[in-house]
C-alpha cells in the first residue's frame, strides 16, 4: 500500500485544486486576484490545472497603484493573452483622480493602503462575490488566521475573531447580497513550498524575481529600487547593485537583496538558507506590530 | 528539478497557555531552526519590553492584538515547519472551555493531536475534554505530553500516575494509537532533543514521533468515494465532446476501466479516463484531485457521488449522528437548516435530541434538550432528499457534515455520522 500516499507538494496541489473548484461552484463572479507576484501566478498556474481542459474560468484583477515594476506589467499583459482570460484593472490613480483616497505625503510616502480603496471599488463595481487570493498562512501573523473561504461584510471588512468555522473540507461560501468572500487556495503553503513547485513546475515568472543589477538605495536596511516614484534625500545614494526581489509590491517599497540567484535552482538554495521573513523587506508591514491585521480588516488583500 | 518525497503531517495542539502550550510550539519551531531572524528579534524586543528573562519562546504563536494584549489565543492558528524527515501544520488552538469549536476545527482535519498535561496538575477536566473531542473526531494518532516535568524533579513516579490517571478515562473513549511523552518544553527536554534528565524513559522525543508517525494509512483505501464538485465541458473544438467530471478521491483508489455507480441516480458506467492537464492517469487514489471521464452519457452534476459498483454508500434520507453545536445562538427547535455533505447540499431538520454529552464528566444528560454554543450531543436528523453516507469512523469525508442557518448563513453546528 505504501505507494498509495501523496508527498506534500502534491497533497497541497491537489488541496488548492480543490479549493478553486469549490470557488468557481459556489459563487457567481469569482476573479483572481493579481499582483504579478510569484503567489499569484501560482494561483493561476493552479486555477489551469483544475479547470483543464475547460477554458480559464476566472477574470484576473489587478488593482495597480500606478507604481509599478515595468517588468510586471508586461509579464501581466502576456499571461492574459496567453490563457485568453478577462483582465479587470483597478487603477489607485483613478482614486486619487476621483477624490476617494489622498495621496499620502514626505519621503516615506506609498500607496499601499490606498489600494484598499480602490481593490473595494473594483469588487463592488464589478459585482465580484469572490476574490480569490495568493495569500499564505506562513506570511505573517495576522495571516496565520486567514480561513479558506474568508467572509467579508458589506464593508468588505473582516472580522477575526467572528470567523465561520471551517471542518474537513466542508467550505460555506453562503452570502448575502453586497457581501464577498476572499479564497485562498494556497494558506497551507510555505514560501519555500512555493519556490519549491515553482521550479518543479517551471512556471514562468517575472525577471525581478532573479538576481540582476539595478540602481538602487540604502533604506530600512534593504535595497529600494531607484524609481521616477521614489523620492530621495540628499544622504540617499543611488548605487548599482546585482540583487533580486523575494516578494513584489508597489516598487516604492519593495526592497530588494543583494544575490547571485539567477536560476530557480538557484533560487531555491538561496531561500532555503534565508533566516529572515520575506516580508522583512517590506516597509509597508514594519510601520507597526499591527499593521497587517489593521489593513486586513480594513479590507486588505 | 528534483523534489523529496517527503509527507504532510497536520497536527493540533490542546492545552491552555498554562500548560505551557505556546512555549511548546515556540519551542518546536526555535529548534527546528524555523524561526526567522526578524521574528526572533521582534520576539526579544517584546519579551524585554515585558521584562521576561531571555526570550519568551510563547510570543512566537502571539498573532491577533488582542491576543498580544490579553495573553491567551483566541482562534485557531496555522503554524508552518519542516524538518529533513516531513512538512508539518500546526493547528494551534484555544484552550478555553468557550473556545471548543476551534478545537473541533483544528482536530477535523489533523492526522496527530498533541494533548498536553501539566505535571503539577495530572489528569484534569481540560484534559478530558480535549481528549474526549480527539476521541470524537477520531484522531488517528494521540500524544499525551505530561509537560513541566522540571517542575516536579524529572519524577518517573509522577509521570507514571498520570499515564495511569490518563488510562483510567480511556475507558470512555475510542483512540486508535496513543502514547505517552515526558517533557518540559520550558527547558528543551524530550522536544526535539532527547532529555538527559529523564534517562528513564526510553522513548522517542516528541518531533522524532512526530515524524516518524505511520500516516499513508490514516486514508481508507478501501472504499472509493468522488464527490463531483463541478462538471468540466470545454465545448472547444479540440474537445468537443469531452465531459469531465472534476472532484477529489476523499477515500479508495480508482483504475480505468473500473465498473462504478453514479449516486443517487445509481446508473452504472465504466471509467473511460482519469485526467490531469499533465497528462492522463491509470488510476487514482485518495486525496488526488483529478478529472474523470465515463463511457457512458449519464446526467451526473454537483453533489452527485461516483463509487464502485459493487461498494456504495449507504443511500438514506434519516440517520443518526453526534453534533457539535457552533453557533453564538442556540438551536431552536425545528429550524431547517441547509446541511452540507460532501459537495452535496440538501435541507434537514434535527428530529430529535437523543442526549447531551457533558464532555467535563462525560456523562450522558438524558433529559437536557438545549443546545447552545459547544454543547455536544447525539441528534436523529431527516433530510429532504436523500444523503450518500458512510460512517464516520470509517470515513472522515463521507462521514461528516455541517448544517447552516439559511436566515443568518452562518456555520451552526457540525456533525459526525454514526
Amino acid at each position: 500500500m505504501e505507494k498509495y500516499y501523496l508527498n506534500y507538494l502534491d497533497e497541497l496541489e491537489s488541496e488548492a485544486i480543490f479549493v478553486l473548484r469549490e470557488v468557481a461552484a459556489q459563487f457567481k463572479n469569482p476573479v483572481i486576484l493579481f499582483s504579478g507576484g510569484k503567489d499569484s501566478i501560482l494561483v493561476t498556474h493552479l486555477a489551469r490545472k483544475a479547470f483543464y481542459p475547460a477554458k480559464f474560468p476566472f477574470a484576473l484583477m489587478h488593482v495597480d497603484t500606478g507604481h509599478n515594476f515595468p517588468e510586471t506589467i508586461q509579464f501581466r499583459d502576456e499571461l492574459i493573452a496567453s490563457l485568453g482570460a478577462r483582465l479587470i484593472v483597478g487603477s489607485v490613480q483613478e482614486s486619487i483622480d476621483d477624490g476617494r483616497v489622498q495621496e499620502e505625503k514626505g519621503k516615506f510616502a506609498t500607496r499601499n493602503a490606498l489600494q484598499i480603496t480602490t481593490l473595494l471599488d473594483a469588487i463592488e463595481h464589478n459585482k465580484v462575490d469572490c476574490a480569490i487570493g495568493g495569500g499564505r498562512r506562513d506570511e505573517e501573523k495576522a495571516r496565520a488566521k486567514e480561513r479558506f473561504f474568508s467572509h467579508r461584510d458589506d464593508f468588505g471588512q473582516w472580522d477575526p475573531k467572528n470567523q465561520r468555522p471551517e471542518l474537513w473540507n466542508l467550505f460555506n461560501g453562503k452570502h448575502f447580497e453586497g457581501e464577498h468572500f476572499r479564497a485562498f487556495p494556497i494558506s497551507n503553503w510555505t514560501e519555500m513550498d512555493v519556490w519549491n513547485y515553482i521550479a518543479r513546475e517551471n512556471i514562468a515568472i517575472p525577471s525581478i524575481y532573479f538576481a540582476h543589477q539595478r540602481d538602487v538605495i540604502w533604506r530600512n536596511n534593504s535595497w529600494i529600487p531607484d524609481s521616477e516614484f521614489l523620492i530621495k534625500d540628499d544622504s540617499e545614494k543611488v548605487v548599482n547593485k546585482k540583487i533580486r526581489f523575494r516578494t513584489l509590491g508597489d516598487i516604492t517599497i519593495t526592497g530588494g537583496i543583494e544575490s547571485d540567484a539567477d536560476t530557480l535552482e538557484k533560487i531555491v538554495m538561496e531561500v532555503s538558507a534565508m533566516r529572515q521573513t520575506e516580508r522583512g523587506n517590506r516597509s509597508d508591514d514594519k510601520r507597526s506590530e499591527n499593521a497587517m491585521e489593521d489593513r486586513k480588516k480594513q479590507g486588505y488583500f | 528539478m528534483e523534489i523529496n518525497n517527503n509527507q504532510l503531517l497536520r497536527f493540533t495542539t490542546a492545552g491552555s497557555v498554562d500548560d505551557g502550550k505556546s512555549t511548546l510550539i515556540g519551542r518546536l519551531l526555535y529548534d527546528s531552526k524555523s524561526i526567522f531572524e526578524d521574528q526572533l528579534e521582534s520576539i526579544e524586543a517584546t519579551s524585554q519590553k515585558k521584562g521576561h528573562d531571555g526570550v519568551d519562546l510563547a510570543l512566537f504563536t502571539d498573532g491577533l492584538r488582542d491576543e498580544r494584549e490579553q495573553g491567551i489565543t483566541i482562534d485557531v492558528a496555522y503554524r508552518y515547519f519542516t524538518t529533513p524527515k516531513r512538512k508539518f501544520i500546526i493547528a494551534d488552538t484555544p484552550g478555553h472551555i468557550q473556545y471548543t469549536r476551534n478545537m473541533v476545527t483544528g482536530a477535523s482535519t489533523a492526522n496527530a493531536a498533541i494533548i498536553l498535561i501539566d505535571a503539577r496538575h495530572g489528569v484534569i477536566e481540560q484534559t478530558k475534554r480535549h481528549s474526549y473531542i480527539a476521541s470524537l473526531l477520531q484522531i488517528p494518532h494521540v500524544i499525551v505530553c505530561i509537560n513541566k516535568m522540571d517542575l516536579v524533579d524529572y519524577k518517573e513516579e509522577v509521570f507514571n500516575d498520570i499515564v495511569s490517571q490518563y488510562e483510567a478515562i480511556l475507558s470512555k473513549m475510542t483512540m486508535k494509537d496513543i502514547r505517552f511523552i515526558p517533557i518540559s518544553a520550558l527547558k528543551g527536554d524530550n522536544v526535539v532533543n532527547r532529555s538527559e534528565n529523564m534517562n528513564w524513559y526510553n522513548g522517542a522525543p516528541l518531533l522524532h514521533t512526530l515524524e516518524s508517525l505511520h500516516i499513508s494509512s490514516d486514508i481508507n483505501k478501501i472504499d472509493a468515494r468522488f464527490p463531483v464538485q463541478t462538471v468540466i465541458r470545454p465545448q472547444s473544438k479540440e474537445f468537443i465532446d469531452y465531459r469531465g467530471y472534476a472532484g477529489r478521491l476523499e477515500s479508495g483508489i480508482l483504475r480505468v476501466g473500473d465498473e462504478v455507480a453514479v449516486l443517487p441516480s445509481g446508473f452504472c458506467s465504466k471509467i473511460k479516463s482519469i485526467d490531469t492537464l499533465t497528462g492522463s492517469l491509470n488510476e487514482a487514489f485518495a486525496p488526488m484531485s483529478v478529472s474523470i471521464q465515463l463511457e457512458d452519457d449519464i446526467d451526473i452534476s454537483r453533489g452527485d457521488m461516483i463509487v464502485r459498483e459493487k461498494n456504495r454508500p449507504e443511500k438514506t434520507q434519516e440517520f443518526d449522528a453526534m453534533l457539535c453545536w457552533l453557533g453564538d445562538t442556540p438551536y431552536q427547535e425545528r429550524t431547517k437548516f441547509v446541511i452540507r455533505h460532501t459537495s452535496n447540499e440538501q435541507t434537514a431538520m434535527i428530529r430529535e435530541i437523543t442526549y447531551k454529552m457533558d464532555i467535563n464528566s462525560l456523562e450522558r444528560l438524558d433529559d437536557d434538550k438545549n443546545i447552545a454554543m459547544n454543547d455536544i450531543c447525539r441528534v436523529k436528523i431527516k433530510t429532504a432528499a436523500p444523503l450518500m453516507i458512510d460512517e464516520y469512523r470509517d470515513n472522515r469525508f463521507t462521514g461528516s457534515f455541517i448544517l447552516v442557518n439559511p436566515n443568518t448563513n452562518e456555520t451552526v453546528a457540525a456533525g459526525m455520522i454514526i
